[in-house]
């Protein structure tokens, strides 16, 4: 038999096509056992739908997946459980509701007379517990934990499937530090058991400490492998960008002109302890970074008037202004677009059109009524400037791609001719094509005098687009770097709360 | 159009198959006398289904419309009879009240955040509780009184070159209603706005919409319709008792707002679709007074009936909409 040169899991020629999009095309690649494998790719590559099909979520349209050098089909979530291969997923499946060991035997639990078996479930789940180094008691109701530790539930719950292949997709995205410390130990220790993962992640930190080979897409598409000597920060990004980035971001530096925005001891609801100040200048790309939970989205919701102040104020272009409401920013000059673009940025069943014009409709109204004249220049005005590929602008938002969405909700805010843009994540969740149309107009509204702040959790984008770049770290500002001081290692230690490096 | 095409089909089959079947049995239908009872039946609850429509486009609902009902036709009938007040006195009250509620409502939901169906159903129960009180249950009515003012509800226009038909007033007051209301929706800020939050409050509040002041509008304009509608009640029926003036006619509203296209989840609705809406609820039950005299008691399943194939016929044609397009889109 050659069951011992088989890999553990391998995938030839996987492709998948949903309506008008190719998801995956010939993909392939290997995983062997105990092994983590790193899979890389911009949003949209096709790592999601690849892993889908992995879990049996979805079914390829051709090629195999081989167990042991054996062709499996895996038809469903149940079928790839059974064959060993457990995904957890970004945004986490537990029902928080319950107790610890209520979700890990979710769907199977052990019974006795026919009642649920509370005691085994209890004993048993504490053994899975220990596995991943969790002393706590599984009679614990799951959404009273932290978000590491429902994480590490979840992990117990798929090595009491007996899981011999682990897919985490992004497991570190709304960990802290140390929480992600102990995610990694336990990886570790999976590994030397023998349990092989696949790990996804935006993070080249991370993924250069723990992975044992990389695999890229790109387009849906193998970009190129790395074993463990070559796992490198520019080899990786360029594997994935497929080019170089320099012609990647478009940035060149900009003469800040006029100030355009003054926050002054603000203190947003969120972290009401710590004042931030910051200034913006007209024509400026200033970055915002910083961990998830660090407060980045909290402090521009707080200066858009999404959430009240717990004090401090706002000026915009040297004029005090009290922003109460979202309205009463945009009539100040501010425009934001937020992180969530479905539920905060689109009304998503309304046309195109209706989307570019909802925040200028009270503007452009006459005695009350729509200016349905004024809206359709907007609306032809903005389709063609942001380049939005769309039938027609009576299109429904919801069809378009998240790249073109998130142009309407550029083009919405444009229409205002706004003096400040707060961009939350502008490019979370688009294809790199799309990504880089939005870089160039953002380079576009600087030379134009717009003053531009935008929340990135994206080291290469803030590394490429900032002229400077502000640092948060639980609720503070702990630190500005200029473009000449840029560095991933710097933007990490202040988002980390360490203090500035002295200037050499 | 393309949005009440299906509600409009529907309509004209069971018309056509109301008046073959009334031929067959000998019954009158296609009479002027009838046709005008129809109308007439279809004003109130129009009224009410474009008042209701408002709010269920921001997502809400009204319960409380059928004890509005109650409270605005019977406390009309009792301060000019009973009580003894003027007319002008008597409506100006009526119109505040009403809005007094609608105020209430969409404040104590946008405020405390309260949930919609609680509120109303709440004053559903409250204020046919304060009718029943100030009245002491006692039927309320205007006896051989008030003939002007209730030409608001019993008048006829005659019709040019058209014999033996009158088009009744008050469904000439609920066309007027429904022209406003379809201008506001489609064609002003404020409309547009509503729709906006209707299907996604946040992103609304978030370019710059006042969602606060317009959802609290909303209601405002539900309780006034609602108001209005129980005027025209009274000034029709001519007396009413405080224990079952209105009783169901919520649901009856509720049930045309959807059948003419209004989503629960909040975010369409066109006014046109709420009127055919009411008058097709209200063909039913003419059908059945007049085809099925003895199956009377089958109303009520007849209406619920209609209305759950018409709910999951359109449930059924959105996700075949939504499939072409993403398809077409990718």
């Amino acid at each position: 038999m050659s069951g011992n040169e088989s890999p553990l899991l391998e995938v030839r020629g996987i492709g998948k096509q949903f309506p008008g999009v190719r998801a995956l095309h010939d993909v392939g690649f290997h995983l062997n056992g105990g092994e983590v494998l790193a899979l890389l790719g911009e949003n949209g590559a096709g790592k999601s739908t690849l892993m889908k099909i992995l879990a049996g979520v979805q079914p390829p349209d051709s090629g195999e997946i081989l167990l042991e050098g054996e062709a499996v089909r895996i038809d469903s979530v149940q079928d790839a459980m059974e064959r060993g291969i457990a995904l957890i997923h970004q945004e986490l499946n537990l029902a928080t509701n319950l107790s610890i060991g209520a979700n890990i035997f979710l769907g199977r639990e052990p019974r006795k007379f026919g009642l649920i078996d509370e005691a085994t479930i209890n004993a048993e789940a504490r053994r899975f517990l220990d596995l991943v180094g969790l002393k706590i008691d599984p009679r614990e109701v799951v959404g009273n934990l932290t978000i590491g530790r429902q994480q590490m539930v979840e992990i117990a719950k798929a090595l009491s499937i007996d899981a011999r292949i682990l897919i985490m997709d992004e497991p570190t995205s709304s960990l802290s530090s140390k929480e992600t410390e102990s995610l990694f130990a336990v990886i570790k220790d999976l590994r030397k058991r023998g349990v092989s993962i696949i790990y996804i992640s935006h993070r080249l930190g991370e993924v250069k400490e723990l992975a044992d080979r990389v695999t890229v897409l790109r387009d849906g598409e193998n970009a190129g492998d790395l074993e463990r000597h070559e796992i490198e920060h520019d080899r990786m990004v360029s594997l994935m960008v497929g080019r170089d980035l320099s012609q990647f971001y478009p940035h060149e530096p900009h003469a800040a002109g006029d100030m355009a925005l003054e926050v002054r001891d603000l203190r947003s609801p969120a972290h009401p302890k710590h004042a931030v100040s910051f200034q913006l200048r007209a024509g400026e790309i200033v970055g915002l970074a910083g961990l998830v939970g660090a407060g980045r989205t909290e402090l521009i919701e707080t200066i858009f008037g999404v959430t009240h102040s717990a004090g401090g104020e706002v000026r915009v272009a040297g004029q005090k202004v009290d922003i109460r409401s979202p309205r009463d920013a945009i009539q100040a000059g501010l425009a934001l677009a937020p992180e969530d673009r479905k539920q905060q940025g689109l009304v998503l069943e309304m046309a195109v059109r209706e989307n570019l014009s909802l925040a200028s409709l009270s503007r452009d109204q006459r005695h009350g009524f729509l200016n349905l004249k004024k809206e359709s220049e907007i609306s032809e005005e903005m389709i063609g400037k942001m380049r939005v590929k769309t039938p027609t602008d009576r299109q429904v938002v919801r069809y378009l791609s998240g790249g073109n969405q998130q142009k309407v909700v550029l083009g919405k805010w444009l229409a205002m001719k706004p003096r400040v843009l707060l961009l939350d994540e502008p490019t979370r969740g688009i294809d790199v094509g799309a990504k880089q149309e939005i870089y160039a107009l953002m380079e576009e509204l600087a030379r134009d005098g717009v003053a531009i702040l935008f929340v990135s959790s994206e080291m290469e984008e803030v590394l490429g687009m900032s002229d400077r770049t502000l640092v948060m770290h639980e609720g503070r500002l702990t630190g500005e770097l200029q473009r000449s001081e840029l560095s991933e290692e710097a933007v990490m230690r202040l988002a980390t709360g360490g203090a500035k490096a002295a200037a050499a | 159009m393309k949005r009440i095409l299906g509600i409009l089909v529907l309509f004209i089959l069971v018309y056509i198959a109301t008046a073959v079947m009334a031929a067959n049995e000998g019954a009158e239908f296609l009479s002027g006398f009838t046709q005008e009872n129809l109308l007439r039946r279809v004003a109130p609850i129009g009224i009410l289904g474009i008042g209701v429509a408002f709010v269920i486009i921001t997502g809400g609902i009204d319960l409380s419309l059928g004890s509005m009902v109650c409270l605005i036709g019977v406390g009309v009938a009792w301060l000019l009879t009973d009580v003894g007040w003027p007319i002008w006195l008597t409506l100006s009250m009526a119109l505040l009240v009403s809005a007094a509620i609608g105020l209430f409502h969409g404040t104590l939901i946008t405020k405390l955040n309260l949930p919609p169906f609680v509120v109303t159903l709440c004053g559903l129960l409250m204020y046919r509780g304060i009718t029943r009180g100030f009245t002491q249950d006692q039927t309320a009515g205007f006896g051989t009184e008030f003939t002007g003012l209730r030409q608001l509800s019993k008048g006829e226009i005659p019709v040019p070159f058209v014999e033996g038909f009158q088009m009744p007033v008050p469904f000439v007051l609920m066309l007027v209603v429904a022209v406003i209301a379809a201008i506001f929706l489609n064609k002003t800020v404020a409309g547009r706005h509503l729709m906006a939050l209707g299907n996604n409050e946040e992103a609304a509040r978030l370019s710059g919409v006042r969602t606060t002041a317009l959802t609290i509008l909303a209601y405002v304009i539900c309780s006034v319709l609602a108001g209005f509608a129980g005027l025209l009640h009274i000034l029709e029926v001519g007396l009413e008792q405080p224990a079952t003036a209105g009783n169901f006619f919520e649901l009856f509203a509720i049930a045309a707002a959807v059948l003419g296209g209004c989503s629960l989840r909040g975010g369409t609705g066109t006014i046109a679709g709420v009127v055919i809406g009411t008058a097709l609820i209200q063909l039913l039950r003419q059908m059945i007074t007049i085809v099925f005299p003895r199956q009377q008691s089958m109303e009520y399943l007849m209406i619920g009936a209609v209305l759950l194939v018409g709910v999951i016929a359109d449930e059924l044609v959105r996700r075949a909409v939504a499939k072409r397009r993403a398809a077409r889109i990718g």
